[in-house]
Protein backbone atom coordinates (compact mmCIF):
# COMPACT_ATOMS: atom_id res chain seq x y z
CA UNK A 1 0.00 0.00 0.00
CA UNK A 2 2.88 2.32 0.65
CA UNK A 3 4.48 1.73 -2.72
CA UNK A 4 1.45 2.87 -4.68
CA UNK A 5 1.59 6.48 -5.74
CA UNK A 6 -1.78 8.13 -5.91
CA UNK A 7 -2.50 11.61 -7.15
CA UNK A 8 -6.21 11.91 -6.53
CA UNK A 9 -6.87 12.23 -2.85
CA UNK A 10 -10.59 12.92 -2.93
CA UNK A 11 -12.56 10.69 -0.65
CA UNK A 12 -14.72 9.03 -3.25
CA UNK A 13 -14.79 5.61 -4.86
CA UNK A 14 -13.31 6.64 -8.22
CA UNK A 15 -10.76 9.05 -6.88
CA UNK A 16 -8.18 6.34 -6.32
CA UNK A 17 -6.23 5.64 -3.19
CA UNK A 18 -9.08 3.94 -1.38
CA UNK A 19 -9.36 0.26 -0.59
CA UNK A 20 -12.83 -1.10 -1.23
CA UNK A 21 -11.85 -4.53 0.15
CA UNK A 22 -9.97 -3.11 3.09
CA UNK A 23 -6.85 -5.03 2.20
CA UNK A 24 -3.51 -3.84 0.87
CA UNK A 25 -2.26 -4.53 -2.63
CA UNK A 26 0.21 -7.21 -1.49
CA UNK A 27 -2.33 -9.05 0.60
CA UNK A 28 -4.89 -9.03 -2.20
CA UNK A 29 -2.33 -10.42 -4.63
CA UNK A 30 -1.46 -13.17 -2.15
CA UNK A 31 -5.13 -14.07 -1.92
CA UNK A 32 -5.42 -13.95 -5.68
CA UNK A 33 -2.54 -16.41 -5.96
CA UNK A 34 -3.92 -18.66 -3.24
CA UNK A 35 -7.32 -18.90 -4.92
CA UNK A 36 -5.71 -19.93 -8.21
CA UNK A 37 -3.43 -22.37 -6.41
CA UNK A 38 -6.45 -23.80 -4.59
CA UNK A 39 -8.05 -24.41 -7.99
CA UNK A 40 -4.90 -26.22 -9.16
CA UNK A 41 -4.95 -28.52 -6.16
CA UNK A 42 -8.68 -29.03 -6.55
CA UNK A 43 -8.05 -30.06 -10.15
CA UNK A 44 -5.54 -32.67 -8.99
CA UNK A 45 -7.77 -34.00 -6.24
CA UNK A 46 -10.79 -34.09 -8.54
CA UNK A 47 -8.72 -36.04 -11.09
CA UNK A 48 -7.77 -38.41 -8.28
CA UNK A 49 -11.46 -38.79 -7.46
CA UNK A 50 -12.18 -39.47 -11.12
CA UNK A 51 -9.65 -42.31 -11.30
CA UNK A 52 -10.81 -43.66 -8.01
CA UNK A 53 -14.47 -43.75 -8.99
CA UNK A 54 -13.47 -45.34 -12.27
CA UNK A 55 -11.74 -48.19 -10.39
CA UNK A 56 -13.93 -48.01 -7.30
CA UNK A 57 -13.91 -51.78 -6.73
CA UNK A 58 -10.17 -52.29 -7.08
CA UNK A 59 -8.65 -49.16 -5.55
CA UNK A 60 -5.93 -49.86 -2.93
CA UNK A 61 -6.92 -49.50 0.75
CA UNK A 62 -4.78 -46.73 2.23
CA UNK A 63 -4.64 -48.39 5.65
CA UNK A 64 -2.82 -51.33 4.10
CA UNK A 65 -0.40 -49.15 2.14
CA UNK A 66 0.81 -46.64 4.73
CA UNK A 67 1.44 -48.80 7.77
CA UNK A 68 4.88 -47.77 8.94
CA UNK A 69 6.17 -45.50 11.66
CA UNK A 70 9.90 -44.63 11.77
CA UNK A 71 11.89 -46.55 14.42
CA UNK A 72 8.99 -48.94 15.06
CA UNK A 73 8.33 -52.32 13.56
CA UNK A 74 4.86 -53.60 12.99
CA UNK A 75 1.60 -52.51 11.53
CA UNK A 76 0.51 -49.01 12.58
CA UNK A 77 -1.78 -47.53 9.95
CA UNK A 78 -2.47 -43.79 10.07
CA UNK A 79 -0.50 -42.87 13.20
CA UNK A 80 2.42 -41.35 11.36
CA UNK A 81 0.28 -39.29 8.98
CA UNK A 82 -1.77 -38.13 11.93
CA UNK A 83 1.48 -37.00 13.54
CA UNK A 84 2.49 -35.16 10.35
CA UNK A 85 -0.91 -33.47 10.24
CA UNK A 86 -0.52 -32.35 13.82
CA UNK A 87 2.99 -30.99 13.14
CA UNK A 88 1.67 -28.92 10.24
CA UNK A 89 -1.30 -27.57 12.23
CA UNK A 90 1.08 -26.77 15.08
CA UNK A 91 3.41 -24.84 12.78
CA UNK A 92 0.36 -23.01 11.47
CA UNK A 93 -0.39 -21.98 15.05
CA UNK A 94 3.12 -20.65 15.65
CA UNK A 95 2.75 -18.74 12.38
CA UNK A 96 -0.48 -17.04 13.54
CA UNK A 97 1.23 -16.25 16.83
CA UNK A 98 4.07 -14.64 14.85
CA UNK A 99 1.56 -12.55 12.90
CA UNK A 100 -0.17 -11.60 16.13
CA UNK A 101 3.15 -10.57 17.70
CA UNK A 102 3.91 -8.61 14.51
CA UNK A 103 0.73 -6.57 14.92
CA UNK A 104 1.97 -5.63 18.37
CA UNK A 105 5.46 -4.87 16.97
CA UNK A 106 7.14 -7.37 19.31
CA UNK A 107 10.24 -8.23 17.32
CA UNK A 108 11.74 -10.95 19.56
CA UNK A 109 8.47 -12.81 19.75
CA UNK A 110 8.07 -12.72 15.96
CA UNK A 111 11.61 -14.12 15.59
CA UNK A 112 10.94 -17.02 17.94
CA UNK A 113 7.58 -17.93 16.48
CA UNK A 114 8.95 -17.75 12.92
CA UNK A 115 11.81 -20.00 14.02
CA UNK A 116 9.40 -22.61 15.44
CA UNK A 117 7.31 -22.43 12.25
CA UNK A 118 10.39 -23.16 10.13
CA UNK A 119 11.32 -26.12 12.35
CA UNK A 120 7.78 -27.52 12.04
CA UNK A 121 7.91 -27.17 8.26
CA UNK A 122 11.28 -28.91 8.12
CA UNK A 123 10.00 -31.83 10.22
CA UNK A 124 7.01 -32.15 7.91
CA UNK A 125 9.11 -32.18 4.71
CA UNK A 126 11.46 -34.72 6.31
CA UNK A 127 8.52 -36.95 7.25
CA UNK A 128 7.16 -36.66 3.74
CA UNK A 129 10.53 -37.77 2.32
CA UNK A 130 10.56 -40.75 4.67
CA UNK A 131 7.01 -41.63 3.66
CA UNK A 132 8.01 -41.54 0.00
CA UNK A 133 11.10 -43.69 0.60
CA UNK A 134 9.03 -46.33 2.42
CA UNK A 135 6.41 -46.28 -0.32
CA UNK A 136 9.00 -46.62 -3.10
CA UNK A 137 10.85 -49.43 -1.32
CA UNK A 138 7.68 -51.47 -0.83
CA UNK A 139 6.67 -54.06 1.70
CA UNK A 140 5.64 -57.47 0.50
CA UNK A 141 6.18 -57.56 -3.24
CA UNK A 142 3.56 -58.75 -5.73
CA UNK A 143 3.04 -60.16 -9.20
CA UNK A 144 1.66 -58.23 -12.13
CA UNK A 145 -0.61 -59.87 -14.68
CA UNK A 146 -0.81 -59.41 -18.44
CA UNK A 147 -3.62 -56.91 -17.94
CA UNK A 148 -1.57 -54.89 -15.47
CA UNK A 149 -3.50 -56.01 -12.39
CA UNK A 150 -1.62 -56.78 -9.20
CA UNK A 151 -1.67 -60.13 -7.35
CA UNK A 152 -0.64 -60.11 -3.71
CA UNK A 153 -0.13 -63.08 -1.39
CA UNK A 154 -1.64 -64.08 1.92
CA UNK A 155 -1.14 -67.00 4.25
CA UNK A 156 -4.02 -69.51 4.20
CA UNK A 157 -4.04 -70.22 7.95
CA UNK A 158 -3.44 -66.78 9.44
CA UNK A 159 -4.78 -64.53 6.70
CA UNK A 160 -1.67 -62.35 7.12
CA UNK A 161 0.07 -60.86 4.11
CA UNK A 162 3.05 -62.87 2.82
CA UNK A 163 6.18 -61.28 1.42
CA UNK A 164 7.86 -62.83 -1.61
CA UNK A 165 10.87 -63.75 0.55
CA UNK A 166 8.61 -65.88 2.77
CA UNK A 167 7.87 -68.47 0.13
CA UNK A 168 9.85 -67.86 -3.10
CA UNK A 169 12.21 -70.70 -4.02
CA UNK A 170 15.79 -70.18 -5.07
CA UNK A 171 16.29 -71.65 -8.50
CA UNK A 172 19.56 -72.20 -10.31
CA UNK A 173 18.96 -69.97 -13.27
CA UNK A 174 20.77 -67.31 -15.18
CA UNK A 175 19.52 -63.82 -14.34
CA UNK A 176 21.61 -61.34 -16.26
CA UNK A 177 21.30 -57.62 -15.84
CA UNK A 178 21.12 -55.90 -19.20
CA UNK A 179 23.78 -53.23 -18.97
CA UNK A 180 24.74 -50.32 -21.18
CA UNK A 181 28.02 -51.87 -22.24
CA UNK A 182 26.47 -54.96 -23.86
CA UNK A 183 23.20 -53.44 -25.04
CA UNK A 184 22.17 -51.86 -28.26
CA UNK A 185 23.20 -48.23 -28.07
CA UNK A 186 22.86 -46.92 -24.56
CA UNK A 187 19.74 -48.85 -23.68
CA UNK A 188 19.76 -50.28 -20.17
CA UNK A 189 17.47 -52.98 -18.73
CA UNK A 190 15.28 -52.46 -15.69
CA UNK A 191 16.81 -53.38 -12.35
CA UNK A 192 16.03 -57.01 -11.51
CA UNK A 193 13.71 -57.69 -8.57
CA UNK A 194 14.95 -59.88 -5.69
CA UNK A 195 13.21 -62.94 -7.13
CA UNK A 196 12.48 -63.97 -10.68
CA UNK A 197 8.95 -64.76 -11.82
CA UNK A 198 9.84 -68.48 -12.03
CA UNK A 199 11.10 -68.49 -8.46
CA UNK A 200 7.91 -66.90 -7.14
CA UNK A 201 5.67 -69.20 -9.20
CA UNK A 202 7.61 -72.28 -8.04
CA UNK A 203 7.31 -71.04 -4.46
CA UNK A 204 3.54 -70.69 -4.68
CA UNK A 205 3.17 -74.12 -6.30
CA UNK A 206 5.21 -75.92 -3.64
CA UNK A 207 3.69 -74.20 -0.61
CA UNK A 208 -0.04 -75.02 -0.16
CA UNK A 209 -0.31 -72.28 2.47
CA UNK A 210 0.07 -69.49 -0.10
CA UNK A 211 -3.04 -67.89 -1.55
CA UNK A 212 -3.43 -65.03 -4.02
CA UNK A 213 -5.21 -61.87 -2.99
CA UNK A 214 -6.69 -59.88 -5.86
CA UNK A 215 -7.35 -56.15 -6.05
CA UNK A 216 -11.11 -56.60 -5.86
CA UNK A 217 -12.65 -55.17 -2.69
CA UNK A 218 -15.56 -57.17 -1.28
CA UNK A 219 -18.61 -55.94 0.63
CA UNK A 220 -16.77 -55.90 3.95
CA UNK A 221 -14.12 -53.58 2.57
CA UNK A 222 -11.44 -56.29 2.34
CA UNK A 223 -9.54 -57.51 -0.69
CA UNK A 224 -10.76 -60.80 -2.18
CA UNK A 225 -8.67 -63.89 -1.39
CA UNK A 226 -8.75 -66.70 -3.98
CA UNK A 227 -9.00 -70.38 -3.14
CA UNK A 228 -5.99 -72.65 -3.67
CA UNK A 229 -7.31 -73.89 -7.05
CA UNK A 230 -8.06 -70.38 -8.27
CA UNK A 231 -4.64 -69.31 -7.03
CA UNK A 232 -2.85 -71.89 -9.16
CA UNK A 233 -4.99 -70.97 -12.17
CA UNK A 234 -4.43 -67.24 -11.69
CA UNK A 235 -0.65 -67.79 -11.57
CA UNK A 236 -0.65 -68.42 -15.32
CA UNK A 237 -1.59 -64.78 -15.92
CA UNK A 238 1.42 -63.41 -14.07
CA UNK A 239 4.10 -61.74 -16.16
CA UNK A 240 6.22 -59.69 -13.78
CA UNK A 241 7.52 -59.48 -10.24
CA UNK A 242 6.84 -56.04 -8.74
CA UNK A 243 8.54 -54.71 -5.64
CA UNK A 244 7.70 -51.27 -4.29
CA UNK A 245 6.21 -48.50 -6.36
CA UNK A 246 7.23 -46.07 -9.07
CA UNK A 247 5.38 -44.17 -11.78
CA UNK A 248 4.98 -47.28 -13.95
CA UNK A 249 4.51 -50.21 -11.58
CA UNK A 250 3.07 -50.45 -8.13
CA UNK A 251 2.89 -53.44 -5.82
CA UNK A 252 0.03 -51.92 -3.81
CA UNK A 253 -2.54 -52.17 -6.59
CA UNK A 254 -3.78 -49.73 -9.20
CA UNK A 255 -0.85 -47.93 -10.83
CA UNK A 256 -2.77 -44.68 -10.83
CA UNK A 257 -2.74 -44.75 -7.04
CA UNK A 258 1.04 -44.43 -6.97
CA UNK A 259 1.01 -41.84 -9.78
CA UNK A 260 -1.44 -39.62 -7.93
CA UNK A 261 0.34 -40.18 -4.64
CA UNK A 262 3.65 -39.00 -6.09
CA UNK A 263 2.06 -36.17 -7.99
CA UNK A 264 -0.22 -34.69 -5.35
CA UNK A 265 1.88 -35.20 -2.23
CA UNK A 266 4.91 -34.19 -4.30
CA UNK A 267 3.27 -30.96 -5.40
CA UNK A 268 2.17 -30.30 -1.85
CA UNK A 269 5.64 -31.15 -0.51
CA UNK A 270 7.10 -28.70 -3.01
CA UNK A 271 4.75 -26.05 -1.64
CA UNK A 272 5.86 -26.80 1.91
CA UNK A 273 9.49 -26.69 0.83
CA UNK A 274 9.13 -23.33 -0.88
CA UNK A 275 7.10 -22.15 2.12
CA UNK A 276 10.01 -23.01 4.39
CA UNK A 277 12.42 -21.11 2.10
CA UNK A 278 10.17 -18.03 2.06
CA UNK A 279 9.76 -18.26 5.82
CA UNK A 280 13.55 -18.36 6.23
CA UNK A 281 13.93 -15.22 4.10
CA UNK A 282 11.29 -13.37 6.12
CA UNK A 283 12.83 -14.72 9.34
CA UNK A 284 16.16 -13.09 8.47
CA UNK A 285 14.43 -9.89 7.43
CA UNK A 286 12.77 -9.77 10.84
CA UNK A 287 16.12 -10.32 12.56
CA UNK A 288 17.72 -7.57 10.47
CA UNK A 289 14.90 -5.26 11.55
CA UNK A 290 13.56 -4.57 8.07
CA UNK A 291 9.94 -4.57 9.21
CA UNK A 292 10.76 -2.75 12.42
CA UNK A 293 12.02 0.14 10.27
CA UNK A 294 9.08 -0.17 7.89
CA UNK A 295 6.78 0.26 10.86
CA UNK A 296 4.58 -2.77 10.20
CA UNK A 297 4.94 -6.54 9.90
CA UNK A 298 2.52 -7.06 7.03
CA UNK A 299 5.07 -9.18 5.17
CA UNK A 300 4.90 -11.74 7.99
CA UNK A 301 1.13 -11.76 7.57
CA UNK A 302 1.44 -12.38 3.82
CA UNK A 303 3.81 -15.35 4.12
CA UNK A 304 1.58 -16.49 6.97
CA UNK A 305 -1.33 -16.66 4.53
CA UNK A 306 0.74 -18.85 2.21
CA UNK A 307 1.80 -21.07 5.09
CA UNK A 308 -1.77 -21.59 6.31
CA UNK A 309 -2.82 -22.37 2.78
CA UNK A 310 -0.26 -25.19 2.67
CA UNK A 311 -1.78 -26.50 5.88
CA UNK A 312 -5.27 -26.15 4.43
CA UNK A 313 -4.34 -28.19 1.36
CA UNK A 314 -2.79 -30.89 3.54
CA UNK A 315 -6.07 -31.24 5.44
CA UNK A 316 -7.70 -32.21 2.15
CA UNK A 317 -4.85 -34.42 0.94
CA UNK A 318 -4.93 -36.20 4.31
CA UNK A 319 -8.65 -36.88 3.97
CA UNK A 320 -8.66 -38.06 0.39
CA UNK A 321 -5.46 -40.10 0.45
CA UNK A 322 -5.46 -41.60 3.90
CA UNK A 323 -8.96 -41.52 5.36
CA UNK A 324 -11.62 -41.90 2.71
CA UNK B 1 -4.56 -4.48 7.98
CA UNK B 2 -7.22 -5.77 10.24
CA UNK B 3 -6.08 -4.95 13.73
CA UNK B 4 -9.40 -5.56 15.39
CA UNK B 5 -10.05 -9.24 15.89
CA UNK B 6 -13.42 -10.84 16.25
CA UNK B 7 -12.95 -13.10 19.21
CA UNK B 8 -16.04 -15.29 19.01
CA UNK B 9 -16.19 -18.75 17.48
CA UNK B 10 -19.10 -21.21 17.15
CA UNK B 11 -21.44 -18.28 16.37
CA UNK B 12 -20.70 -16.52 19.61
CA UNK B 13 -20.99 -19.60 21.78
CA UNK B 14 -17.36 -19.32 22.77
CA UNK B 15 -15.82 -15.91 23.33
CA UNK B 16 -12.11 -15.49 23.95
CA UNK B 17 -10.42 -12.70 25.84
CA UNK B 18 -7.52 -12.17 23.45
CA UNK B 19 -6.46 -13.16 19.95
CA UNK B 20 -3.69 -15.41 21.32
CA UNK B 21 -6.23 -17.23 23.43
CA UNK B 22 -8.48 -17.68 20.43
CA UNK B 23 -5.60 -19.19 18.43
CA UNK B 24 -4.98 -21.82 21.12
CA UNK B 25 -8.70 -22.48 21.36
CA UNK B 26 -8.93 -23.10 17.63
CA UNK B 27 -5.86 -25.35 17.80
CA UNK B 28 -7.54 -27.44 20.51
CA UNK B 29 -10.65 -27.75 18.39
CA UNK B 30 -8.70 -28.73 15.24
CA UNK B 31 -6.71 -31.31 17.20
CA UNK B 32 -9.90 -32.81 18.59
CA UNK B 33 -11.39 -33.08 15.11
CA UNK B 34 -8.20 -34.74 13.80
CA UNK B 35 -8.21 -37.21 16.71
CA UNK B 36 -11.83 -38.11 15.95
CA UNK B 37 -10.95 -38.61 12.28
CA UNK B 38 -7.97 -40.84 13.02
CA UNK B 39 -9.93 -42.86 15.61
CA UNK B 40 -12.76 -43.43 13.13
CA UNK B 41 -10.21 -44.31 10.42
CA UNK B 42 -8.62 -46.97 12.60
CA UNK B 43 -11.78 -48.40 14.14
CA UNK B 44 -13.95 -48.20 11.01
CA UNK B 45 -17.23 -48.92 12.83
CA UNK B 46 -19.27 -51.43 10.81
CA UNK B 47 -22.44 -49.37 11.25
CA UNK B 48 -20.82 -46.50 9.35
CA UNK B 49 -19.07 -48.51 6.64
CA UNK B 50 -22.14 -50.53 5.72
CA UNK B 51 -24.60 -47.68 5.45
CA UNK B 52 -24.67 -45.51 2.38
CA UNK B 53 -25.84 -42.00 1.60
CA UNK B 54 -25.97 -40.82 -2.04
CA UNK B 55 -23.85 -43.80 -3.09
CA UNK B 56 -21.04 -43.13 -0.63
CA UNK B 57 -20.33 -44.71 2.75
CA UNK B 58 -21.58 -42.67 5.71
CA UNK B 59 -18.07 -42.88 7.22
CA UNK B 60 -16.62 -41.14 4.15
CA UNK B 61 -19.28 -38.44 4.39
CA UNK B 62 -18.25 -37.87 8.01
CA UNK B 63 -14.61 -37.56 6.97
CA UNK B 64 -15.40 -35.05 4.24
CA UNK B 65 -17.65 -32.94 6.47
CA UNK B 66 -15.05 -32.90 9.26
CA UNK B 67 -12.45 -31.86 6.68
CA UNK B 68 -14.60 -28.94 5.57
CA UNK B 69 -15.09 -27.97 9.23
CA UNK B 70 -11.31 -27.94 9.70
CA UNK B 71 -10.83 -25.97 6.49
CA UNK B 72 -13.37 -23.41 7.70
CA UNK B 73 -11.53 -22.78 10.97
CA UNK B 74 -8.11 -22.65 9.32
CA UNK B 75 -9.34 -20.08 6.79
CA UNK B 76 -11.47 -18.09 9.23
CA UNK B 77 -9.16 -17.90 12.22
CA UNK B 78 -5.63 -18.67 11.03
CA UNK B 79 -5.94 -16.79 7.75
CA UNK B 80 -8.10 -14.13 9.53
CA UNK B 81 -10.92 -14.24 7.00
CA UNK B 82 -13.20 -13.62 9.98
CA UNK B 83 -11.67 -10.16 10.34
CA UNK B 84 -11.82 -9.24 6.64
CA UNK B 85 -14.61 -7.37 4.89
CA UNK B 86 -17.44 -9.65 3.83
CA UNK B 87 -16.97 -8.68 0.16
CA UNK B 88 -13.36 -9.92 0.18
CA UNK B 89 -14.35 -13.05 2.08
CA UNK B 90 -17.12 -13.91 -0.38
CA UNK B 91 -14.89 -13.31 -3.41
CA UNK B 92 -12.25 -15.65 -1.97
CA UNK B 93 -14.55 -18.37 -0.74
CA UNK B 94 -17.41 -18.67 -3.22
CA UNK B 95 -15.35 -18.53 -6.43
CA UNK B 96 -13.43 -21.76 -5.75
CA UNK B 97 -16.43 -23.45 -4.11
CA UNK B 98 -18.57 -22.87 -7.19
CA UNK B 99 -15.87 -23.99 -9.66
CA UNK B 100 -14.77 -27.00 -7.60
CA UNK B 101 -18.32 -28.19 -6.98
CA UNK B 102 -18.94 -28.09 -10.73
CA UNK B 103 -15.68 -29.94 -11.49
CA UNK B 104 -16.34 -32.64 -8.90
CA UNK B 105 -19.89 -33.14 -10.08
CA UNK B 106 -18.91 -33.53 -13.72
CA UNK B 107 -15.81 -35.70 -13.16
CA UNK B 108 -17.34 -38.11 -10.69
CA UNK B 109 -20.39 -38.68 -12.86
CA UNK B 110 -18.17 -39.36 -15.84
CA UNK B 111 -15.99 -41.72 -13.78
CA UNK B 112 -19.01 -43.65 -12.61
CA UNK B 113 -20.13 -43.99 -16.21
CA UNK B 114 -16.71 -45.38 -17.23
CA UNK B 115 -16.84 -47.75 -14.27
CA UNK B 116 -20.12 -49.12 -15.62
CA UNK B 117 -18.68 -49.45 -19.12
CA UNK B 118 -15.81 -51.49 -17.68
CA UNK B 119 -18.20 -53.56 -15.62
CA UNK B 120 -21.00 -54.27 -18.05
CA UNK B 121 -19.54 -53.38 -21.41
CA UNK B 122 -17.41 -55.58 -23.60
CA UNK B 123 -14.16 -54.30 -22.21
CA UNK B 124 -11.81 -56.87 -20.72
CA UNK B 125 -9.34 -55.31 -18.33
CA UNK B 126 -8.88 -57.86 -15.55
CA UNK B 127 -6.74 -60.56 -17.15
Amino acid sequence: MDSTVTTGTEENVWGGGNQPLGASYGKLMMWFFLVSDALTFSGFLAAYGFSRFKFIETWPIADEVFTHVPFFHGNYPMYYVAFMTFILIMSSVTMVLAVDAGHKLQKTKVIWYMFLTIIGGAIFVGSQAWEWATFIKGDFGALETKGGRVLQFVSADSGERLALRDFAETLQEERVDHEKKNGIWYYQGDALPSYSLNEVVAGVKSDPNVLIRTELVNEDGHKTVLTRDETLKKLNDATLVVEGANLVRNEYGSRLFADFFFFITGFHGFHVFSGVIINVIIFFNVILGTYERRGHYEMVEKVGLYWHFVDLVWVFVFTFFYLV
Amino acid sequence: MAHEHKLEIFRGLLKFKSNTQKIWGVLTFLTLVTIVEVALGILKPASLTHSYFLGMKVLNWIFIILTLVKAYYIAWDFMHLRDEKSSLRRAIVWTPIFLVAYLIFILLFEADYIYNVYKDGFVKWNF
